[in-house]
């Protein structure tokens, strides 16, 4: 696939922040939970980004931030994409009642208040889920049990418009000659769903990635500003930017704990809706 | 429409059923109990309280209870706000949340039509691909950024409006464009790529031929069939505003029906945040209805009964 050079200014731009999440705190001076005297200290020389309430340096937190969030993002969307694609296949391939009923189930779901039962779901097993780890081999996971929770929470809640995508494809593409030769040679439902009909769609789902992928790190933040995603000592942008709309106040805010994280996260998610937007012109060029 | 209004009904009760039972059951089997306090309860205070709130026994039984009490339209009593019923918390707060709801939602329509009406006037020029990357930026800007942001520049830095409270208009300013902004951009995509595609069609070549102005043409021909699309797009609208809505009442203090849902969630007020999400289902499958509606309304070749 050749991408158009918008699209590969994206990505270098895009592959800046991911290098900085991977590497961007180990070579910085500072740890990422390590308080000094120096609080509250606006952007200079030593702190770019400033520092927060506990004398923590703000860029190496919000590149630590960034693993976080561009993880929750990453596990997220390839979890709705994995039950979005084989809901859609099934559906569309299928067909009649079936496709009917399942179609149904997703109209239902998309009039949903969603993310409320994400939250339900979210803040009310976070414990349970911890205790359940603590005797397994698991145990080193338990402190991250609320980061496992987003990734299935959010994963779960964001097929609903791949399904969609997938089942329309597939209803054209199950009546085109070589699906019907397939089946005709007697290869079995499955086959021919994952081995015939599963490339042709795949494309698509490369689009929809990048459109999925900044849903879910928006809901992930969204979530941890409202304080129920992600905990300390963990951090991700959500809770960076909660950390500074808390500092509000007419005398003095400190403006750089907001300005920063929200640059930030609204850059990374432009870039990735921009992205979107290319590759979806791109499919759009080679159906013509 | 009659025939519709009851198969839609009878439907979406399973729905309103389902959904209930799974919040209740979720908030139920949560570790944490709705009682605990600072100082740890003793198991036979515990028992008392739960006999009181009809929460002993087996959780179908709980659920029966429930269940039953909210047909009789009883939504119970909030646990954590000792002396207040669900239904009185949702009945002070609903109203508030929904009119800052109702303000963004015409704000987010009301601006993102004609903004995408006048990108595809001008398709392929300077202002299209200037509209192009605001709207991108715009659907980008999540709520939850906007509004700090906006409190520290506009109520802190140019002192031009309360930074939070809830009662006076000049309150409501921030708030409800904080909550709008972001589905502007959405809403304005939508409509500009309805209207291109309907400005390819045959109808408007005729129009065009009749002699009617390009302005008409795009305005008063096209624009009627080119927003079924962003119709469509508003039940899920308003539900994107009413979850926005959490984020948005905590930053400005409004004492919203958003607040007492998180705190519900967190206090494990099992009562409450049933009753809410009570609420909110009703609400959305009732702007579900009102779309349809409209889409059929729009679009004479759609029929309500199919």
């Amino acid at each position: 696939m050749r991408l158009p050079r918008p699209a590969w200014i994206i990505l270098g731009l895009l592959g800046i922040l991911v290098l900085a999440a991977i590497f961007g705190p180990v070579i910085s001076p500072y740890g990422v939970g390590e308080v000094s005297g120096n609080r509250l200290a606006p952007p200079d020389g030593h702190h770019w980004f400033g520092t927060d309430l506990h004398g923590r340096d703000l860029l190496t937190r919000l590149m630590y931030g960034a693993r976080i969030s561009l993880l929750v993002g990453l596990v997220g969307a390839s979890i709705s994409l994995l039950i979005g694609v084989a809901y859609g296949l099934v559906a569309g391939y299928l067909g009649g009642r079936v496709d009917n009923l399942m179609m149904r189930v997703v109209d239902v779901l998309y009039a949903l208040p969603r993310i409320v039962l994400v939250i339900v779901l979210i803040s009310l097993f976070d414990l349970r889920l911890k205790t359940l780890l603590d005797g397994t081999p698991l145990a080193p996971f338990a402190t991250h049990a609320r980061l496992l929770l987003l990734f299935v929470g959010l994963g779960l809640v964001e097929w609903l418009t791949l399904a969609r995508i997938v089942r329309a494809q597939v209803l054209t593409i199950k009546e085109r000659p070589f699906v019907l030769s397939s089946r005709l040679i007697g290869q079995t439902t499955p086959v021919i769903l994952f081995r015939q009909i599963l490339p042709q769609v795949l494309p698509i789902v490369t689009t929809y990635l990048t459109l999925a992928l900044p849903a879910v790190i928006l809901e992930e933040s969204f979530l941890s500003f409202l304080g129920l995603g992600v905990q300390a000592p963990l951090a991700s942008w959500g809770t960076l930017l909660a950390d500074g709309a808390s500092m509000l106040n007419p005398v003095a805010t400190p403006w750089w704990l907001i300005v920063f994280p929200a640059v930030i996260l609204v850059g990374c998610l432009l870039l990735l809706n921009l992205l979107g937007d290319q590759l979806r012109r791109l499919d759009a060029h080679s159906e013509r | 429409m009659l025939t519709f209004l009851a198969r839609r009904l009878i439907s979406s009760i399973p729905v309103v059923i389902a959904v209930l039972t799974l919040c209740f059951l979720l908030v139920r089997i949560a570790p944490g109990s709705p009682f605990a306090a600072e100082r740890a309860l003793d198991a036979r205070t515990k028992a008392i309280l739960e006999a009181k709130y009809g929460l002993s026994g087996s959780l179908p039984e709980q659920l029966f209870r429930y269940g039953s009490r909210v047909l009789r339209g009883d939504l119970g009593d909030s646990l954590k706000f000792r002396g207040r019923t669900v239904a009185e918390i949702i009945g002070q707060s609903l109203p508030r949340s929904l009119l800052l709801g109702s303000i963004s939602f015409t704000l987010a329509l009301g601006l993102g039509i004609p903004l995408g009406a006048y990108a595809a006037a001008h398709h392929g020029r300077k202002g299209d691909s200037f509209f192009n990357s605001l709207a991108l930026l715009t659907l980008s800007t999540p709520t939850f950024v906007l509004a700090p942001v906006s409190v520290l520049v506009f109520a802190f830095g140019l002192k031009l409006v309360p930074p939070a409270g809830w009662g006076a208009p000049s309150q409501l300013v921030l708030p409800a464009f904080c909550l709008a902004i972001p589905f502007i951009g959405v809403c304005a995509r939508l409509t500009r790529a309805g209207l291109l595609e309907t400005l390819d069609s045959d109808f408007i070549r005729a129009a065009r031929a009749k002699g009617v102005s390009e302005a008409g043409l795009v305005y008063l021909h096209a624009l009627r069939p080119a927003i079924l699309p962003l119709v469509a797009y508003a039940a899920p609208l308003a539900a994107n505003i009413l979850t926005g809505s959490l984020v948005i009442e905590e930053v400005f203090a409004i004492p919203g029906i958003g607040q007492f849902f998180v705190n519900g969630v967190i206090n494990r007020d099992v009562f409450l945040v049933s009753g809410v999400v009570l609420v909110y289902c009703l609400l959305l499958l009732l702007f579900n209805l009102v779309a349809d509606w409209l889409t059929a309304l729009l679009d004479p070749r759609i029929r309500l009964s199919s």
